[in-house]
């Protein structure tokens, strides 16, 4: 069995009398690519935030990294990584000067960040890039760094909110490779998505409704399970 | 009923959109198909009058979009891809607003919006900026229409909207449509192309084609086959490493691959795969999606290293 790296026990998340988040429960392993889908309001924010150390839940237990989402969200947060397609790198800093800003922030010494640095660049093909603006360089590029800046620190964990809105299809699968690529080198891939045909790309996928998770399991027992043929009738089924 | 003839538009150094030339017929549903930075939003918002070309010239409804601005203005409707009703006022009071604005009454056009607004009258006292994103949706919608517009140009609707929400908002697209309105809506969601009547695929500010859904799938000539294993991470990689593959992507529970010069059988890739030892192997033929003939056309040198 593998080592649990996010445990959530009976979590309730209140808005005053609004429930956002009703008695979740599950596990998420280490190098699982989990996905976390719902419709708009279903809670999935409140989840993300909450097991990102950003906020407390009302009730209820959760571990993320092995570390407590009430009293240890400093150590929670140095164990993560996080990007989304809305927020990723700065558009007008150099690819240099972003790796240097996510590495401060990720408590990165500067001997070390020189090193990661090098390699990070060397990997990507992207050492003649290192002085340009990000805002210059093409989207699957971007996408690549953003990624690769998100799990710079080695996170046990990198949440994924949406990385793929908007973006053309042959950049959207090959964002999967890296997500592939992360989670062979056992990083965990916690991931929200709109795409349906991206959930089947998943180990595993929870679906919420109205703050609660309706259904989690592999892509293929879920098809089983509601007898539909893909992930796209699984979800209109439970979100309806 | 929309009328675009070479129209350019350059942002300083950055090329916007070139030479876009497309016309829209009265009450047609007509979809601007493309990821981020296809130039939809800088088409759309020329034609709104909110922004003036470079060169070339667009009509609506016979209307120039330069010089009868303002009857273009009373004609159109218009929900920009940004939520930008009155965060701070009610869902009643920012319907009011825009009626009034347009000289109108809500009483006086409620038939068309009826099956839209009922949904989020129960809420008509609450604020607009406290209305979740299928609800906000549905307010800008009702908006958009109160003036009994001819046109309605809509900036993405659906991005960030869950499948359900998306597939709710489509049946109401349906419903204005039959209506008489004529529609301009953009997406970055391949699969909704197949809702419209005609769609431009459109990206980095060109026009890759503009056709009926139907005839552009007709129009994919390649040899497609599905493909899938127990290991999907495993099976792409495999086919990547083939000399005879073409190009491999992921399409939900498949992957759907072409042979180099559309010559590769079914069987050979089966063969191949087979002494990579992958297990519940399938391999068939299948029919091509809107977004497998988008990805053709994407000019190979766009895509990544």
């Amino acid at each position: 069995m593998k080592e649990k790296v996010i445990e959530v026990r009976n979590l309730v998340k209140k808005f005053g009398s609004f429930v956002a988040n009703d008695h979740l429960n599950f596990d998420v392993y280490q190098g699982e690519i989990f996905g976390f889908l719902g419709a708009n309001g279903a809670g999935k924010t409140t989840a993300m935030k909450i097991l990102c150390g950003l906020s407390s839940p009302t009730s209820g237990e959760a571990k993320v990294a092995g570390f407590d989402i009430y009293k240890e969200t400093e150590k929670v947060k140095r164990n993560i990584g996080y990007m989304s397609q809305k927020f990723s790198l700065y558009e007008d800093l150099t690819v240099a000067e972003n790796i240097r800003f996510f590495s401060g922030v990720y408590g990165i010494s500067p001997a070390d960040r020189k090193e990661k640095q090098d390699k990070l660049l060397k990997d990507l093909g992207l050492e003649s890039a290192k002085d340009s603006l990000i805002g210059s360089l093409p989207l699957g590029w971007k996408q690549k760094l953003a990624f690769s800046v998100a799990i710079f620190h080695d996170p046990k964990i990198v949440f994924l909110d949406e990385p793929t809105g908007g973006v053309d299809p042959i950049t959207r699968r090959k964002f999967w490779d890296l997500i592939y690529e992360a989670s062979d080198r056992g990083i965990t891939v916690f991931v929200t998505t709109h795409y349906m045909d991206e959930a089947e790309y998943c180990n595993r996928v929870s679906i919420m409704n109205a703050g609660r998770i309706e259904a989690l399991d592999t892509p293929e027992n879920l098809k089983k399970q509601y007898s539909a043929k893909n992930m796209d009738e699984v979800f209109l089924k439970i979100a309806r | 009923m929309i009328s675009i003839q070479h129209i350019s538009k350059s942002y300083k150094e950055v090329q916007a959109i070139t030479d876009i030339s497309l016309e829209v017929q009265k009450g047609e549903l007509f979809g601007l198909i493309g990821p981020d930075g296809a130039g939809k939003t800088t088409l759309m918002r020329i034609l709104m009058t909110l922004l003036i070309q470079d060169e070339g010239t667009a009509t609506m409804n016979g209307f120039d979009v330069i010089k009868d601005y303002k009857k273009i203005r009373n004609m159109v409707g218009y929900m920009p891809g940004r939520f930008s009703l009155y965060q701070d006022l009610t869902v009643e009071e920012n319907l009011n607003f825009f009626a009034t604005v347009f000289k109108t009454t809500v009483a006086e056009n409620y038939e068309l919006i009826r099956d839209i607004y009922i949904q989020i009258e129960p809420f008509k006292n609450r604020l607009a900026g406290k209305l979740s994103g299928g609800m906000k949706q549905k307010l800008a919608l009702s908006c958009a229409l109160i003036h009994k517009p001819e046109i309605l140009i809509l900036d993405e609707p659906t991005t960030g909207v869950d499948a359900v929400s998306r597939k709710e908002f489509w049946e109401m697209l349906k419903n204005l449509q039959q209506k008489g309105i004529t529609i301009l809506v953009s997406t970055p969601y391949m699969d909704e192309a197949t809702l419209c009547n005609r769609v431009a695929l459109m990206q980095k500010g060109k026009v890759l084609d503009i056709n009926t859904p139907r005839n552009l799938v007709d129009g994919y000539t390649r040899k497609l086959y599905a493909i899938r294993s127990n290991d999907m991470h495993c099976l792409i990689l495999d086919l990547r490493s083939y000399e005879k593959t073409d190009s491999v992507y992921a399409f939900g529970q498949y992957l759907h691959v072409t042979g180099k010069d559309d010559e590769v059988e079914a069987t050979e890739f089966e063969n191949f795969l087979m002494k990579k030892n992958h297990e519940n192997l399938e391999v068939f033929d299948i029919a091509p999606t809107i977004e497998d003939v988008f990805m053709n056309m994407m000019g190979k040198g766009d895509q990544l290293t």
